[in-house]
């Protein structure tokens, strides 16, 4: 302990945003991004928002290098919204820092506590995937240091093995401390946002693809508890980023933050009580479609945007629509001690609906998905090898971690995703088989000649790629 | 505020130089590191600072560099304001006794060389009507303890420095905020055990700045500490003695 305190390192339990599974590691957390000289195993790691085991250390002690104290922006351009920046610094601060001056990130997942080094490294998507694509679209160049030591510049044109194997490469090609990306110009910090209850799959993949032409943001939320006829129904929400005359005057308010101050009991995520609080998020909505008085009360809170249908809202802040569960710190622990996967797939358009029904009657039957879960179609995928999305539909949901009978689920649905040409997202894993990865993903030979290249000792290693990939943990 | 701060490149004193430069405030960083100084010039600028953000040498372990560093904020700046010092030497007890030399290091870089610093800028202030000298001690120096009397010792004097140049420049318009910081979260701290009532640079900041502002001349940070300080101060020395702490 002495030394690894004289060195600036803490020996801390490492968890994804799930919370499961736990490992204790070195943890260092500078603020200049330095390998150590050393060459020992490393794994880099931002603000700990995967779910899984991706940031999770591969040996109980080994060295976890958080990023984000390195947050400097190393440079911008007004003109283009180019941005430069360590890896460390977050969409949170990129949109404190820059959206008053009328920048967004291009890509967005669900929470803006997230590093970019992070954003690349996952090949993060948002409610715009089917138009705007991944992160690593909009990225022009990395910055990496390599398992030797030595510093490489790579981006779309130069050294694009690198590049492609780096973004969506779970920090698994070196310590990427650099990231420059094109921010998109927006009007307001606002959002036009319109909501309708759909009754079933069938019209929420239509209503999806549909929405898909007209709006850059689109996602479903579905209850994962509904049976029958009832299979797949939910709320379809559509956004677009409101212009400077349908925008209020001013900033949005700040949103409300509440706590989760302590890990809940087991009881509260009973199948029974997670049923009604599903039914009852749907019915709310399919019956406030037709309340006369529904602009009138919590304008702005949590889920507000939800509460909005066609043409009739009036511009939301951005928060509400991209970010509601940001709004209440420490939300993993309401899943309890025992933490939760989250299980995120992608299965081709060609697979259709039957394939995305057969998963959710999985999830019905087995009865143990919680809360409400998101669908969403996502648009062609990137060159990156391990980028996760593809022309598809994606379904993510929570499941309460109960030991075997939660992984044996997820095998399950990962047979399906096998068969209809699907993968998971690596972001969000932490129980899939290796044999089924590789079966997942066609490119992942060509991704681990690149990695094997830059780091033949795999240096930089994951609870994850020991799992998956067979590093030595 | 046109503002010289020594220490902008690291931890609270970053923090606190981005919330001056996203008010729009002018500054001139001054430090050892060429590099850090303009890489976090650079990071200043972007969040808004009133550009150009200046870079100047200072090493606080060379005390004749000094009137040289705020010669070069005065150019900078048109004359600064406010001075901020949050750079400051730390190491753990356990260094400090096994190794004189970093001792003397230490106990040099957090006293006299900031109290050098301070009053050759205090005296340069009061020359010209008045302004702002705002120095980083620590709580510290506010009770010793066996754990860490040592760098104790050194914020000690600073905070009883601070005080005395309150009140001698006092008449002259300048005026001074002795920062009291308890256990902040930054790298200086990483492998520390983190005891109850941590802050996070960011809210330290904060804190800090309307203390600047206001010419607070003791601000404690995050203001908790106040209250457990003088709960500790409180103590009697038999049972400082008895508690290990």
């Amino acid at each position: 302990m002495g030394e690894l305190r004289s060195a600036g390192l803490s020996l801390e339990p490492v968890a994804g945003w799930g919370r499961h599974p736990v490992e204790r590691g070195a943890v260092a957390r500078p603020e200049r991004l330095l390998l150590p000289p050393d060459g020992r195993p490393v794994l880099p790691r931002g603000l700990g928002r995967s779910y899984g085991d991706a940031a999770v250390p591969a040996a109980p002690g080994s060295l976890v290098l958080e990023t984000v104290r390195a947050d400097r922006v190393v440079a911008f351009d007004h003109e283009r919204g180019t941005l430069t920046c360590e890896a460390g610094l977050s969409l949170a601060e990129i949109l404190r820092v820059f959206l008053p001056r009328g920048w967004f990130p291009p890509v967005t997942p669900g929470t803006k506590f997230v590093t970019v080094g992070g954003c690349v490294a996952c090949d993060v998507h948002g409610k715009n995937h089917h138009r705007d694509g991944s992160f690593g679209r909009f990225v022009d160049r990395l910055v990496l240091q390599v398992a030797d030591g030595s510093v490489v510049e790579c981006g779309p044109a130069r050294e694009r093995e690198l590049f492609l194997a780096t973004v969506g490469g779970m920090g698994l090609t070196g310590l990427i401390t650099e990231v420059t990306l094109r921010l998109q110009p927006v009007e307001s910090a606002w959002m036009v946002v319109e909501s309708e209850p759909v009754p079933g799959l069938g019209a929420m993949l239509d209503g999806l693809r549909d929405a898909g032409k007209d709006w850059p943001y689109t996602v479903g939320w579905f209850d994962c508890l509904a049976r029958g006829a009832a299979l797949g129904r939910g709320i379809l929400i559509r956004g677009r980023h409101a212009s400077r005359a349908e925008a209020p005057a001013g900033p949005p308010p700040e949103p409300r933050r509440l706590a989760v101050p302590l890990d809940a009991p087991e009881w509260l995520l009973s199948p029974v009580l997670m049923r009604g609080f599903n039914a009852a998020y749907y019915w709310k909505h399919a019956w406030w479609k037709h309340a006369w008085w529904k602009h009138a009360w919590w304008k702005h809170g949590w889920g507000s945007h939800a509460r909005r249908t066609r043409g009739a809202g009036r511009p939301v802040p951005y928060h509400g629509f991209f970010y509601p569960l940001d709004a209440i710190d420490s939300w993993n622990r309401l899943y309890g001690r025992r933490g939760f996967l989250q299980y995120q797939c992608v299965v081709p358009r060609a697979a259709g609906a039957p394939a995305v029904a057969e998963l959710l009657e999985r999830v019905v039957e087995a009865g143990t998905a919680s809360f409400l879960a998101v669908i969403k179609d996502c648009g062609p995928e990137s060159d990156a090898y391990l980028s996760f999305p593809l022309e598809g539909t994606t379904l993510a949901l929570d499941l309460p971690y109960r030991g075997p009978r939660t992984e044996a689920l997820v095998h399950e649905l990962n047979a399906t995703v096998i068969a209809a040409g699907g993968r998971v997202y690596l972001a969000k894993d932490a129980v899939t088989r290796a044999e089924d990865f590789t079966r997942m993903v066609p490119r992942l030979a060509e991704w681990r000649k690149v990695r094997d290249r830059w780091d033949p000792e795999h240096r930089f290693r994951s609870a994850q790629s020991v799992r998956l990939l067979g590093d030595a943990p | 505020m046109k503002a010289a701060v020594v220490g902008a490149t690291r931890g609270m004193g970053r923090a606190l130089a981005r919330l001056m430069a996203e008010r729009g405030d002018s500054l001139c960083l001054l430090g050892r590191d060429a590099a850090e100084l303009e890489a976090a010039a650079r990071d200043l600028l972007t969040r808004g600072a009133r550009g150009p953000v200046a870079t100047a040498r200072l090493d606080l372990a060379e005390p004749a560099g000094f009137a040289a560093a705020l010669d070069a904020a005065d150019r900078a700046l048109a004359d600064f304001d406010t001075l901020v010092v949050t750079a400051g030497d730390f190491a753990s007890q356990e260094a400090l006794e096994r190794d004189p030399a970093r001792l003397e290091r230490l106990l040099d870089v957090n006293f006299t060389a900031t109290a050098v610093l301070c009053q050759q800028a205090a005296e340069r202030l009061a020359k010209r009507g008045g302004g702002t000298i705002c120095a980083f001690s620590s709580v510290a120096g506010d009770r010793a303890r066996r754990s860490n009397y040592l760098y104790g010792a050194s914020k000690a004097g600073l905070s009883a420095f601070l005080e005395g140049l309150h009140l001698a420049y006092a008449d002259r318009g300048v005026r001074v905020v002795c920062v009291r910081p308890g256990f902040v979260k930054t790298a200086m701290t990483a492998g520390l055990p983190v005891p109850p009532f941590a802050g996070e640079p960011d809210a330290v900041a904060r804190v800090v700045l309307r203390a600047v502002d206001r010419g607070t001349p003791v601000v404690y940070a995050p203001p908790m500490w106040r209250w457990v300080m003088l709960a500790i101060r409180l103590l009697p020395r038999a049972v400082m003695r008895r508690v290990r702490f």
